[in-house]
């Protein structure tokens, strides 16, 4: 069953549906529901291949799987090279679950341009996915960048009041940092004379200034898209303008692009110059955990709140990768996977009460569980799971990335752990507000609970935040071997670098 | 006793054709009358269909001609298959504007026929005599285009700026061929390429002022900072299907010249001129983002816009190696298609028969003309270099040229001026699909107009998948250029 293209399909399964509602003529009101079915079928076809994907994939070993191959540009040696590890294995199947949630969830509160915006993001997912399967580093950044287009085209259309300045925003800040990596790419290939991305993360001798500079390449892309502390104020920004299902994807998968960067390049790639930086990004991880903690504590806006909860959860991910370690990284990962479906559900549990009120300002609510328990009880979950409490899927992550950081630096893990107990506050302190208390406005009072297709949103994703809670084995497993051997390499080439040093004083003496 | 010696003419084919079909056409013109004009633009469309033939069937083989005035290689054919491209599409795009403004004449396609044959010839010059009659051949089938809607009084102060400004500009490039001459005492290329090779006096401080003053006339031609003032007025007064054609044929020309003039007789002097090209290279990219932010008439836009993407071009150039200029080709040929694109976006902009030519006419474009819309959309992502639209892959090779010859600050200084240009770009995109909509504009664009849009509009989003040949063609082309 190996010698289908399973990638390539799931890359471009969503694309043939946007073109198909490309062609859908007729009245707009049944253009509209054909969309939102079409969008719905093909995303979930999506899905289960990606589930089969998953089925085939080979835990026991660090290589790429299910490879693709085949000529492109010959002239510059670019090919159109796919293949999974047990890195970008778990992203794919985070894109491909997300999308088919965002069409379900924005059944009914879009209502202009629907075939559009469901074309959009079919096109998202078609760019997500090949972006986190491709293995050639012109076919890698032509997925990275792309994603802007629509997202661009989703903030900006389907936004709230002040979305031509979000998306601008948005877009101009996630440019400027991808077209310096462009650079640190075509460094590459010039010292390797290959854009192939294996070939590169298996070479073994990038001078050492030169790692300095590519890897300050790579990190003003990725750092923007975490985002990391002081590059992160497009996220509030973009996430309170973007249409629900909008900040679902940006929050559960766009952000993970810069942490699957550092993954997948950084560290292997660049292994010195990680090294040398390290202790850079432990500091604006750390300013992150905290200060986005702090900020998030006083927000008024439902969104803004979860936006800075994001950037805070992140730097725990940015602090767990850089650590090296094995618990680190593995921590980072999941926290990942975590903070993908537990944001995106945070997001969703906004999107609900917003499209009863229109608003999503924190004080026009409150008293919800006499009304809407069904919806009390999700939220609570995703809100509990995002402090990290044990059971759910937040506490994996964080308590294995903080683990790596004790090991290597006490003070950063002492100081990430502050920001645990902020993000405590924050999220309880949201919850009482927006659930607790008595319910004192009538149009509160006059909303309804969750709707069946409501549920329908919430209950897979209470189940993978539970799942993931009580036996991580299942989504560890397979990103072990991977992970071991991006630390492999880092410790590797440091240790090399120091006998290198250590033999060059010798002969010096 | 002495043969009289028949010049090689094969080589220089497709020019004597398109000369003597221009002449032809004229006739037919003259004797026909003014109700002609249709028939002489589909005759001269043919005319270059099949002049494009000849010089693929000519080929990319080395060869020089006339002894020494003419040389064909790969580059130039492929430059000339695109100046002929260019200038096809601008004569199609002209069809039916001309016809509703009443300015249906026959001489304005015979007139592009001339200046494509002096395009032509600019390429293939291998003496700067030649070059130098070529050039005016084109420019001034150009100036006459340029104010042929010659009631209009813009068009008109077009027109004039636009000859006063170029005769300057010729001027001065006619100044520096002569010092070289002065100096070294020739005007042919191959034996300037052996001047300047030997020794203290190729270094001579004579040659270099020479190339200075040449760079000051081609970087006019190519409307290069700081030599772009034209450009804008010119532009905007310009009927808009010859803003079209100028903003692509005789920029590719002018590219093409300047990249030869460069890299053929003052190859050995690279270390000499590399510095002026970074300057008007960065100049450009820094102008052409920047001072495009403030504008509101979108033929404006669009010139500041060239004035950028000539900078991304002269990377190539300054880069002076084969990976700059297969750089430089590859830019070229997606850049003339985005272009066309836009410029027949732009001539469906009409309201109640009226051109209109404001940014904010476009307003809510995407509810009133969804397809048109998008292919606006689809030229603007692309001019800013947004993958994996065609733009992008244009820049993808002149930054890997850029960076393989360590113009490390070259090549962060023209991303980040992308990321500025991406924001006039976006804000086109914003104002169709963002903003409420204007009045509708008129239908139907005509039938001419709508394929040629299509057809770009296809090309520049599906150019990713199957690039290679382009790819191919220019790296061969690049090479014939380092090959004598």
């Amino acid at each position: 069953m190996h010698d289908l293209p399973w990638l390539s399909l799931t890359t471009f399964v969503p694309t043939l549906g946007a073109v198909w509602l490309m062609f859908l003529r007729g009245d707009a009101e049944r253009v509209a529901s054909q969309a939102r079915f079409i969008a719905l079928w093909t995303s979930l076809i999506t899905f289960v291949l990606s589930l089969w994907i998953w089925a085939l994939f080979d835990p026991t070993t660090a290589d790429f799987q299910f490879v693709e191959r085949s000529q492109w540009i010959p002239q510059y040696h670019i090919s159109y090279h796919m293949g999974i590890d047990g890195i970008s294995l778990f992203f794919v199947l985070l894109s491909t679950f997300l999308t088919p949630i965002c069409v379900i969830a924005s059944w009914l509160s879009i209502k202009a341009r629907v075939r559009e915006y469901m074309m959009a993001f079919l096109i998202l997912e078609t760019l997500m996915v090949g972006m986190f399967c491709a293995l050639d580093f012109v076919v890698f950044y032509m997925f990275f960048e792309g994603v802007l287009i629509p997202m661009f085209l989703i903030i900006g259309i389907w936004g709230g009041p002040r979305r031509v300045y979000a998306a601008f925003k948005f877009f101009l800040y996630t440019f400027l940092g991808s077209v310096l990596m462009l650079l640190a790419i075509l460094q590459v290939y010039v010292v390797t004379s290959s854009f192939d991305i294996p070939t590169a993360l298996t070479y073994d001798s990038f001078p050492a200034t030169m790692q300095t500079w590519m890897w300050l390449a790579f990190f003003a892309s990725f750092a923007v898209k975490v985002p990391m502390w002081p590059v992160h104020t497009w996220l509030p920004d973009a996430h309170v303008e973007a249409p629900t299902a909008g900040s679902v994807i940006l929050a559960g998968v766009l952000l993970k692009m810069g942490g699957y960067g550092f993954l997948r390049f950084s560290l292997p790639m660049l292994p010195l110059a990680t090294a040398q930086f390290t202790p850079l990004v432990y500091g604006l991880s750390v300013i992150a955990i905290i200060y986005t903690s702090l900020v998030a504590l006083a927000q008024q806006d439902m969104k803004k709140l979860i936006a800075y909860s994001s950037v805070a959860h992140m730097g725990i991910v940015t602090m767990g990768i850089f650590t090296v370690t094995s618990e680190g990284l593995q921590g980072a990962m999941f926290q990942m996977l975590s903070h993908g479906v537990v944001s995106a559900a945070l997001f969703l549990c906004v999107g609900v009460v917003y499209d009863r009120l229109h608003t999503r300002e924190i004080a026009r609510y409150g008293g919800l569980v006499h009304n809407m328990p069904k919806y009390a009880f999700c939220f609570m979950v995703f809100s509990l799971a995002s402090i990290g409490l044990p059971g759910t899927s937040g506490f994996v992550g964080e308590f294995l990335a903080l683990i790596g950081a004790f090991g290597r630096n006490t003070t950063v893990a002492f100081l990430a752990t502050i920001g645990m107990i902020l993000s405590a506050a924050y999220m309880l302190y949201l919850y009482r507000r927006i659930i607790f208390e008595k319910i004192t406005k009538d149009d509160v009072r006059a909303m309804l609970d969750l709707h069946w297709r409501e549920v329908l949103v919430f209950a897979p994703m209470l189940v993978v935040v539970l799942w993931m809670g009580i036996y991580p084995n299942s989504f560890l497993k397979p990103m072990q071997a991977t992970l071991a051997r991006v630390m492999d390499r880092v410790s590797h080439a440091t240790a090399s670098n120091a006998d290198a040093a250590k033999a060059i004083e010798l002969a010096q003496h | 006793m002495t043969t009289t010696m028949v010049p090689d003419f094969l080589p220089v084919l497709p020019e004597i054709f398109l000369g003597l079909a221009a002449m032809a056409l004229l006739m037919v013109g003259a004797f026909r009358g003014e109700q002609s004009a249709s028939l002489v633009t589909w005759l001269s469309v043919a005319a270059l269909v099949v002049a494009m033939a000849l010089v693929v069937e000519v080929g990319g083989g080395r060869k020089i001609a006339l002894e020494g005035m003419f040389i064909i290689d790969g580059f130039g054919a492929f430059m000339k298959i695109l100046v002929i491209g260019g200038s096809a599409l601008a004569v199609l795009l002209a069809h039916d504007y001309n016809r509703r403004r009443g300015i249906a004449r026959f001489e304005y396609p015979v007139l592009i026929l001339l200046s494509t044959t002096g395009m032509m010839m600019m390429i293939s010059a291998h003496d700067f005599i030649a070059l130098y009659l070529a050039l005016e051949l084109q420019n001034l089938a150009l100036y006459v285009v340029t104010s042929f809607d010659r009631d209009s009084r813009r068009s008109t102060e077009a027109g004039l700026k636009y000859f006063v400004l170029g005769a300057l500009a010729s001027g001065m490039l006619l100044f520096g061929i002569s010092l070289i001459y002065g100096f070294t005492g020739t005007t042919d290329f191959e034996s300037l390429q052996h001047a300047v090779q030997g020794g203290d006096a190729a270094h001579s401080i004579g040659i270099v002022f020479g190339i200075v003053f040449i760079v000051v006339g081609l970087a006019f031609k190519a409307s290069a900072v700081p030599f772009h003032m034209w450009t804008p007025d010119v532009y905007e007064g310009a009927p808009t299907p010859v803003t079209a054609l100028l903003s692509v044929a005789p920029k590719v020309a002018a590219i093409a010249l300047f990249v030869r003039v460069m890299l053929d007789p003052f190859h050995g002097l690279t270390s000499e001129w590399w510095q002026v090209i970074w300057v008007i290279s960065v100049a450009s990219m820094i102008l052409g983002s920047f001072a495009a932010i403030a504008q509101r008439n979108i033929k404006r836009l669009m010139a500041y816009s060239s004035i950028g993407h000539v900078g991304y071009a002269l990377i190539g150039l300054a880069v002076g190696t084969d990976a700059g200029v297969s750089g430089i080709l590859i830019y070229m040929a997606i850049y003339v298609v985005m272009n066309v694109g836009t410029f027949g976006a732009i001539l469906c902009m009409r309201r109640d028969g009226k051109m209109v030519e404001e940014i904010s006419d476009l307003a809510g474009l995407a509810r009133t003309r969804p397809g048109l819309a998008a292919a606006i959309g689809v030229f603007m992502f692309s001019l800013a270099g947004v993958p994996p639209l065609a733009g992008f892959l244009g820049k993808l090779y002149i930054f890997l040229a850029a960076i393989d010859a360590r113009f490390y600050g070259l090549a962060v200084i023209g991303v980040v001026t992308s990321v500025v240009g991406a924001y006039y770009y976006l804000r086109i995109v914003k104002v169709m699909f963002f903003d409420e909509p204007a009045p509708a504009f008129d239908r139907p664009a005509g039938p001419v107009l709508g394929t040629v849009l299509t057809v770009c509009a296809l090309l520049v989003l599906l150019f990713f998948i199957y690039p290679a040949p382009v790819a191919d063609g220019a790296k061969a082309a690049a090479a014939t250029l380092f090959a004598g």
